[in-house]
């Protein structure tokens, strides 16, 4: 209880802050909008679909460019992690793609895709594919020895060993994967709509901003923060903390 | 003979292609339902010797034979114990000493199997209970069930109570001896605990390090339960310490020399 006094207060804060540069009139009302005029934009965002048919777009690329990276990641890292000629050979490169920001693939993918949707979900599938390879391929390295040794003696071998043994060995790993993942193409996404013709809540922004109009940019912008928090906080972290603390890996 | 060690050599290969040897020439013959304690200083490999009988490591010269049949890789026939549990923690205790029976037998049989092995080692209250929620010792105790439930030949136990406290060491001594008169099991168990191997085993051979090798090999004819303050368990005892002490000495020499040379 005391925590969400804490959060809220600091919101207040922040708000008044904001209220009092506005009625300073430090900036021109058409850069700078007052809170109230954005919560204004929010609502009637919301109030005439606008804002929900774009979240729905978005919620489409982002599901469809999250699975197939997940997919992708999964296979690039269990052969990493599992093969060690694969390894040396590609896995430097693994670590240079996942460093590329991802809004470097828009040009890329605009040029071989146009402004299509797709563009978006390739944009998406490459945000995400190299991160979530990363962590699946230290899932399979750090599946302990001593578990697989005492599966051995077991008689348990080869496919099963990776089905019994190492898979769930690696869950923990694989869940921050997907919490890393989720939140690199969630970027990638905005960085993607951004640049393309719609529709979706990156393109959204770039269409108000296109009309000056700024409340509505300041909306889209909270709208895209609290759903990063809310879906990180309420689903992926909140998984893989459960996750940890059923292997026992964190003290409950 | 019931599993015979014969003229096993270990060798490790170095970076170099020079290989270090851990040991050479091993002898040794195990009758069933024995139970025998390799006892010895750290480095003398009696924990590899212990993995080529479980099939982890693989034999460089020689061979290893259970019941006559060369072993060649790790199987269900030989259990194993490790020092650390070696539980599998997204498994409940009843699913991990399930583990090593899927897929043999019936449903029912195979819990049937985990139940007796369960109060065995007395943790039917724990069925339920993912492994970390238990202590190091009761950990080690599914551990043991899960060995036996399988039901393998022989069961290799390496250091299995060397990460426990004082007491709960005892307590497991006093239940593997139950265990063992209760399932006719051969043991081969590996210690660096004198007192430990003589309060356990029918018989203990002592190996030596640098190279590793069989020392001495001595029958431990005294009636269970074996009091640590009998004389005849303080006068075995006092017979292993002489021997060791030579062997840890060299060690230490070594490793000083090892020191001075840097």
């Amino acid at each position: 209880m005391k925590l969400a006094i804490k959060r809220i207060g600091f919101l207040v804060v922040v708000l008044g802050l904001w209220q009092l540069v506005y009625s300073l009139g430090v900036f021109e009302d058409i850069v700078f909008p007052s809170p109230i005029k954005v919560g204004v934009a929010l609502y009637e965002g919301f109030a005439d679909g606008d804002f929900i048919k774009a979240l729905g777009a978005s919620f489409r690329h982002l599901f469809m460019g999250l699975s197939l990276a997940i997919l992708f990641g999964t296979v690039i890292g269990v052969l990493l992690g599992k093969s060690k000629q694969a390894d040396e050979t590609a896995g430097m490169y693994l670590i240079a793609l996942q460093s590329i920001p991802s809004i470097v693939w828009v040009p890329l993918a605009i040029m071989l895709f146009g402004f299509s949707e797709f563009a978006v979900v390739f944009v998406v599938v490459l945000g995400g594919t190299f991160v979530m390879a990363l962590n699946v391929r230290t899932a399979i390295y750090s599946v302990p020895p001593h578990l697989v040794r005492a599966a051995r003696t077991m008689g348990t071998n080869g496919i099963p060993l990776f089905f019994r043994v190492e898979v769930p060995s690696s869950i923990p790993y694989f869940m921050t994967g997907l919490r890393l993942a989720w939140a690199f193409s969630w970027r990638a996404l905005m960085a993607g709509e951004l640049l393309s013709n719609g529709p979706g809540l990156g393109y959204s922004l770039r269409y108000a901003q296109d009309y000056a109009r700024m409340d509505q940019v300041i909306a889209i912008i909270i709208i895209i923060g609290v759903i990063g928090a809310v879906v990180d906080q309420v689903v992926f972290s909140k998984l893989e903390r459960n996750v940890r603390k059923r292997w026992g890996l964190l003290k409950s | 003979m019931f599993l015979s060690i014969d003229q096993v050599g270990k060798t490790f290969n170095g970076k170099g292609g020079d290989g270090f040897e851990v040991f050479s020439g091993i002898d040794l013959n195990i009758e069933e339902n024995q139970f025998v304690s390799l006892l010895g200083p750290s480095g003398c490999g009696k924990s590899t010797l212990l993995s080529m009988v479980a099939g982890l490591e693989d034999v460089t010269t020689g061979s290893i034979r259970l019941e006559g049949e060369e072993i060649r890789k790790a199987g269900p026939d030989r259990g194993m114990v490790f020092q650390q549990p070696s539980l599998f923690p997204w498994l409940n205790v009843k699913e991990n000493v399930l583990f090593p029976l899927k897929r043999h037998g019936s449903k029912k049989e195979a819990e049937e199997r985990v139940d007796r092995f369960l109060q065995m080692v007395h943790l039917s209250r724990f069925k339920e209970n993912y492994t970390h929620e238990l202590s190091g010792g009761m950990q080690q105790r599914v551990a043991i069930a899960r060995a036996l439930a399988m039901d393998p030949k022989v069961l290799l136990m390496d250091e299995p109570f060397g990460a426990l406290d004082e007491q709960t060491r005892h307590i497991l001594h006093e239940e593997l001896m139950k265990i063992w008169q209760e399932t006719q099991k051969t043991i081969l168990f590996v210690t660096h605990s004198i007192q430990e191997a003589i309060k356990l085993s029918d018989r203990v051979v002592v190996m030596g390090t640098r190279p590793g090798r069989i020392i001495a090999d001595f029958a431990v004819d005294l009636p269970r339960p074996r009091k640590r303050d009998d004389e005849r368990v303080i006068d075995l005892e006092r017979k292993v310490m002489d021997l060791l002490e030579g062997e840890i000495n060299k060690v230490l020499k070594e490793e000083l020399h090892h020191e001075a040379s840097y």
